[in-house]
This record gives C-alpha cells, sequence and structure tokens, in this order.
C-alpha cells in the first residue's frame, strides 16, 4: 500500500504513521474535515479473505474519495483513520474470521485526508462451509452515536 | 401434477391481472400447469412457503433469502431497471422538513412489507429513532398508508418507490418525501423450488427471450420492466450476505 502524499489544499495538515495488523507501515495525512454521510445511501464493499478489495459500490467511491480503479486490489485498510484505535480492529478481524458479525462505529479516511463515520456491519461470506471473503456494509450513523464513539476511542487511544 | 406460483404482495394493487396474465404465457411456454397463488400479505405468504405450498415465486429481496438459504430455492432471473428503493414520506403541511427534525414518539404509517420496513428503520437511524422510541401503524394497502398521513393519523410513511408513484398525482401533490433510499444493489427475484430444478434451462430460455416478441414486451411493460436479466448463484449470495447485514 502507497503511502499518502499531503493534501495541497486543504488547509491544517497533520501527518501520520499507520502500523497495520499484517505488519505493513503507511504515512498518512490528515485534516479535520469531515464529509457528511449522504442521506438513504449504503456503502458496500466486499474483500477476499485478506482483506484486499474485490467490489464497491459507487457510493463506496463517492465517500472514499478514490476512484475505483483505485480502491480494487487495495486492502481495506486504505481507508483506516489515526483516530481509530487498533484493538477495534483486532476485535473486528478476530469476530470475522470466527465465522461472526461485526457491527460498530467507524472513522474512515478519505483519499483527501478529510473523514467520514459510518456505522458498519461485516459479515462472512460463507459458501459450502467455508469462508471466502467478507462483505461490509455502511450506513448512516446518528451524530450522538458518533460522539459516543469518539469519546471512546479518544479514551481507548489514551490508555 | 401443478404447480404452484406466487409474487411477493408488494406490487402495485392494479398489476394483480398482469400477474395472472404473465402465468397464463408462463404456462403456455413451457407447457406444464402453474397455479397462480396471490397471497393478501406477507403472513399469508411465509405461511404458504412454510407449508411447502410454493414451487416459483417472484420474491423481494428479503424472502429471497430466505428462500435460497433454507428453503433450497434456486434463483435465476430478475427484472432489469432500477433496483429495490424505498421512500419516508410525510403530509406536505408536516412541520418535519427531514428525518433529522423527527422525534420520538413519531407516528409510522406501513405495511408489513419486511423488506421496505427494515430499510425504512435504516434510514430513521440518522435520527436516534428505533422501534423502541417511535410508534408503528400497521395497514393493509399503501393508499392507506397515504390517508393516514393526508389525515394527519401518521408523521411519516414508508413506501416502495414504485408504490408511491403509483399514488394519483392529486395525493403525491399532498405529500412529501423526506429521505429516499439509494441501496443499488438489492433486487426482486424469480426463484424455483427444489422441484423445479430440472427445469431450469426451460425457465430461463423463457424468461430471457420475452421481450423478443411484441406480446412479451407488453407483459413485461405491464409488470415495470422491459426484460428479464438473467442471475448467477454468486450473485445472489452477495444480495443474501447484504440483506444480512441489513436484519441483525
Amino acid at each position: 500500500m502507497l503511502d499518502m502524499p499531503p493534501p495541497t489544499d486543504a488547509g491544517d495538515v497533520t501527518g501520520h504513521r499507520l502500523d497495520h495488523a499484517d505488519g505493513s507501515r503507511r504515512q498518512v495525512f490528515i485534516t479535520h474535515i469531515e464529509t457528511p454521510y449522504p442521506q438513504g445511501r449504503l456503502i458496500v464493499s466486499r474483500t477476499d479473505t485478506r482483506g484486499i478489495i474485490t467490489h464497491c459500490n459507487q457510493s463506496f467511491v463517492d465517500m472514499s474519495g478514490y476512484t475505483r480503479d483505485e480502491l480494487i486490489g487495495q486492502p481495506h485498510c486504505l481507508l483506516r483513520h489515526p483516530d481509530m484505535p487498533s484493538a477495534v480492529f483486532r476485535e473486528l478481524w478476530e469476530t470475522v474470521q470466527g465465522g461472526r458479525q461485526w457491527h460498530g462505529y467507524v472513522k474512515n479516511l478519505r483519499k483527501d485526508g478529510g473523514h467520514y463515520w459510518v456505522f458498519a456491519t461485516i459479515v462472512p461470506n460463507i459458501r459450502d462451509g467455508r469462508i471466502v471473503g467478507y462483505t461490509s456494509v455502511r450506513r448512516q450513523p446518528s451524530r450522538e452515536k458518533v460522539a459516543q464513539a469518539e469519546a471512546n476511542y479518544r479514551e481507548w487511544n489514551r490508555s | 401434477m401443478s404447480f404452484n406460483f406466487t409474487v411477493s404482495p408488494s406490487f402495485p394493487a392494479e398489476r394483480i391481472s398482469d400477474w395472472y396474465i404473465f402465468n397464463t404465457w408462463l404456462q403456455r411456454s413451457l407447457s406444464i400447469p402453474i397455479h397462480l397463488e396471490l397471497h393478501d400479505g406477507f403472513d399469508a405468504q411465509r405461511a404458504a412457503i412454510e407449508a411447502g405450498q410454493v414451487d416459483l415465486i417472484h420474491a423481494n429481496p428479503f424472502d429471497a433469502s430466505l428462500l435460497v438459504r433454507e428453503k433450497g430455492f434456486r434463483a435465476i432471473a430478475r427484472p432489469d431497471g432500477a433496483p429495490d428503493e424505498m421512500v419516508i414520506v410525510t403530509a406536505l403541511g408536516h412541520p418535519a422538513q427531514s428525518i433529522h427534525d423527527l422525534q420520538p414518539g413519531t407516528r409510522i404509517a406501513c405495511t408489513n412489507d419486511p423488506c421496505v420496513n427494515t430499510i425504512g428503520r435504516i434510514l430513521l437511524e440518522p435520527a436516534n429513532l428505533s422501534a423502541d422510541n417511535t410508534i408503528e401503524q400497521q395497514k393493509e394497502t399503501y393508499i392507506q398508508v397515504a390517508k393516514d398521513l393526508l389525515r394527519g393519523q401518521a408523521d411519516v410513511g414508508f413506501m416502495p418507490v414504485g408504490a408511491y408513484h403509483g399514488l394519483s398525482s392529486l395525493v403525491r401533490r399532498e405529500l412529501r418525501t423526506l429521505v429516499t433510499s439509494d441501496i443499488q444493489v438489492i433486487h426482486h427475484v424469480f426463484l424455483l423450488g427444489r422441484d423445479l430444478h430440472s427445469r431450469t434451462d426451460d425457465f430461463l430460455h423463457a424468461l430471457l427471450s420475452m421481450h423478443e416478441t411484441d406480446r412479451g414486451q407488453t407483459m413485461l411493460s405491464a409488470l415495470g420492466a422491459s426484460r428479464w436479466q438473467a442471475v448467477q448463484q454468486e450473485d445472489v449470495e452477495f444480495m443474501i450476505d447484504i440483506i444480512s447485514t441489513l436484519t441483525r
């Protein structure tokens, strides 16, 4: 996964280095600009068992800021925001690899360094008793739930 | 032996005769006896499925999930065109301009269509509204849902986009859309039960070539489509995975 080029026209930008569960590292740049979740839409994507994106709908493309070609073939952690505690993703992977559904509030990183909040549900795709990939569906969360999640994640990152 | 055909009861009432015409065409095309049974509501349809009284069905995505995963049905085709979407509407004079203006205690008029109701509930989540802090008023038809709104007996109504556009222009002028779903990926599908799996190719051939005749085109148009498209098993499995994220 490539490092993120610093945004050129987004005001205050801070750089972070992310350590991913697979051992890879990535330099990202973030702004404080939030993109509002578009009403009525669901963001849908599929990955293979390693978390590599194999399918995404137009809402995913629109919200992430990447083109479809830039997304397909990339690991889903391309969207990982440095404010998200790594423990959340550890729990997510343990849950879905165990064949169960995971859901939670997630702050996603856009290509331009901004972010958007979602309520995400991830299910393992089980075919003939075997997990062959994962489907993730994101929907619009309420502002109250986002504020709650934001406070929780801040606390987790401190501890 | 006659096979039992049914259609998820979410289609507009004026299409009832069109489904009977479609059934006659299907029987003639395949030279097999097919009995069309249109159930009054989703409960009656589910009971018929449970009792093994359905051999083929044009089902909404939620019923398709149950039929494929638990009943051994095979999805073979879907009508082309727009995916299944729904709207949340209110009376024109209602103070809510968006779903964020809705408060706990909101009265929701809806039918017992599980597909529309589940998506409607999801669209209310950003306003922190759930089954715990709203009042659901189930109606028999979408016309009754609209009447509840116009009489001020409900704050919002859940409807499929097709049913909303099927209301008279006089009624629609008195309503306002608060939000329309844009899910893009779920559709009604045509499914065959186990006893008809051996005839899959015959059904597919009849359905996929239906638009090639004037009569077929007329029937499809009456049902709100222009042709049937084949669906692959994996497309349906993907749709079912998506549905499962919405229902738990």
